[in-house]
């Protein structure tokens, strides 16, 4: 089989992919997704707030996916559910088995690399204790309990306060179960500020900072776990530690791109992002291989997502009449900078925006983007931290080579 | 005279507003940067509202998410919560079904968001 485009992930980022591939001028587009029915996470995120930047109205996870679905469908995007993608070669060839085609191999035009991320398992905590049920990722969680209809449990604490932890912690309240606390390892929360006011300060859910569980205890169901304070260095205060009884811990601690298939393409891996090192219109280090969405960095607003996912399938589009690379320059991260994404430039004059994370909570600061010594673009910010992805837009004339990013006083 | 900080919850952005308040009159808004947000800290101040988001049953085909029309009352999320998980909708359900009108007598529908 042969099509124009193929699409790996029928969550946000492969639908809006999808779709800008197909009003681009790709003929046939594949969209190739594990599960059932297409939207990925979106399916689970049943609660509202998607969508205030690309429809000007804040919509449900399966409202926002279902805007996608209908319109890829009335494009003529072709979905293949339930299927697996097995490997991605590097000249493009994914082969992949599910039930509607058997075991296939596709030959791809152009690639869209659209698989999302994972959550950070308990496993990667190597928490001291015993190994009960009843410890699960935040995700899984939201997953038992919006799509299958089972409460994890009654008696939750919640590690980590990445978004989906803040909602859950909602959603179990509203449920009937009791959220004992959300604890964040870091003296500042991973999620965002509306969730920390509606989903814990409205429920009286208590959010310690700076603190960690540093046992698990039961043996073959949670009966409760150990949590201590930690000092500055996140290593845990011995005198601070206090039982508290619970039967599910919910795990919220970060996201990882999941880039297996990318790895097998022989696509670049930058080691801060976990994603593909991208050029400026998406393309990873594999020629006519596409990357956008939480695969490439984790975003904080889907919307973000819909933007960065529409300029891949654009691009891929585009790839199918003009194979162009572009090596063009480089960005790095400066002082105060963890990342910045895309990690080059294509030397094509059009503005650049630039997607980055800070390192810590800076106040009064300036986000300031440098062309050697020239300041090509500068954003006053009164506070900005870790859990809120940055932007800086340079004009395309203004670029006259690499160009690093750093935060600065005021 | 008392300043009563904000987090505004109506979008993503999460603006810090600070409402100057004198028993229950607001004096003074500021740190809203959109019009809805000058309109949050009014009701928040006043008569604080939320939306609700949940599932719910459908005979013989597991579970539909729903969401309220409009923003509830915050006292009253526990008690619908109840109504909501008490009832079950007929398959097929599409997305912006009612499912239950008025819920507790607010003018507030559950409506789907999917279908099931």
């Amino acid at each position: 089989m042969k099509a124009d485009v193929v699409v790996v992930g029928a969550g946000p980022a492969g639908l809006a992919a999808a779709i800008a591939a197909k009003e681009n001028g790709a003929d046939s587009v594949v969209v190739i997704d594990r599960e059932e029915r297409p939207g990925g996470i979106l399916r689970q995120c049943i609660h509202n707030g998607f969508g205030l930047h690309v429809f000007g109205e804040e919509l449900t996870g399966p409202e926002y996916a279902a805007r996608f679905i209908d319109k890829a469908n009335a494009l003529g995007v072709r979905f293949l559910t339930e299927t697996m993608v097995l490997n991605i070669s590097p000249d493009r060839v994914v082969t992949a088995v599910g039930p509607e085609t058997g075991l296939i191999a596709i030959e791809a035009g152009a690639m869209v690399l659209a698989m999302g991320c994972r959550e950070r398992s308990a496993g990667a905590l190597m928490i001291p204790g015993s190994r009960p049920s009843g410890v699960l990722t935040a995700g899984t969680a939201q997953r038992f309990v919006n799509i299958e209809g089972y409460m994890p449990g009654r008696e939750a604490v919640i590690l980590g306060s990445g978004d989906i932890g803040l909602i859950m912690a909602r959603r179990m309240t509203l449920e009937g179960a009791h959220v004992k606390m959300v604890l964040e390892l870091m003296p500042y929360s991973g999620g965002l500020k509306r969730n920390i006011v509606q989903c814990l300060d409205d429920f009286n859910i208590p959010l310690k900072l700076s603190h960690t569980v540093t046992r698990l205890h039961g043996r073959k169901r949670l009966t409760g776990v150990t949590v201590a304070a930690v000092d500055e260095s996140g290593v845990p205060i011995k005198e601070t530690e206090e039982y508290v009884p619970c039967d599910t811990l919910l795990l919220s601690v970060g996201l990882i791109p999941e880039n297996e298939l990318s790895r097998e393409a022989g696509v670049e891996i930058d080691p801060t992002t976990n994603g593909p090192v991208v050029d400026s219109h998406l393309q990873t280090s594999a020629p006519g291989i596409f990357a956008c969405g939480n695969v490439v960095q984790v975003h904080d607003l889907v919307d973000f997502v819909t933007e960065e996912a529409t300029r891949a399938g654009r691009a891929a589009a585009q790839f199918l009449r003009e194979k162009s690379a572009c090596g063009g320059w480089k960005t790095a991260a400066g002082r105060g900078v963890r990342y910045v994404v895309p990690q080059t430039l294509c030397d094509d004059g059009e503005d650049k925006t630039l997607f980055f994370r800070v390192s810590g909570v800076y106040r009064d600061c300036a986000t300031v983007a440098r062309c050697g010594d020239k300041v090509v673009a500068r954003k006053k910010r009164p506070i900005c931290a870790p859990g809120e992805m940055e932007r800086l837009t340079i004009k395309g004339a203004d670029i006259c080579g690499d160009i690093t990013v750093t935060v600065e006083g005021v | 005279m008392e300043k009563r900080k904000l987090t505004c919850v109506v979008c993503p952005l999460g603006c810090a507003i600070t409402a100057e308040v004198k028993g229950d009159r607001i004096l003074n808004i500021s740190g809203a940067t959109c019009k809805r947000g000058e309109a949050y800290a009014k009701t928040e101040l006043t008569d604080p509202r939320r939306m609700l988001t949940t599932t719910m049953r459908v005979k013989g085909a597991g579970l539909v998410p729903v969401k309220s029309s409009a923003a509830l009352p915050k006292a009253l999320l526990m008690p619908s919560m109840e109504v909501i998980n008490a009832a079950s909708a007929q398959a097929p359900v599409r997305p912006g079904d009612v499912l239950i009108a008025d819920i507790l007598g607010t003018g507030v529908d559950i409506v789907a968001t999917d279908r099931a």
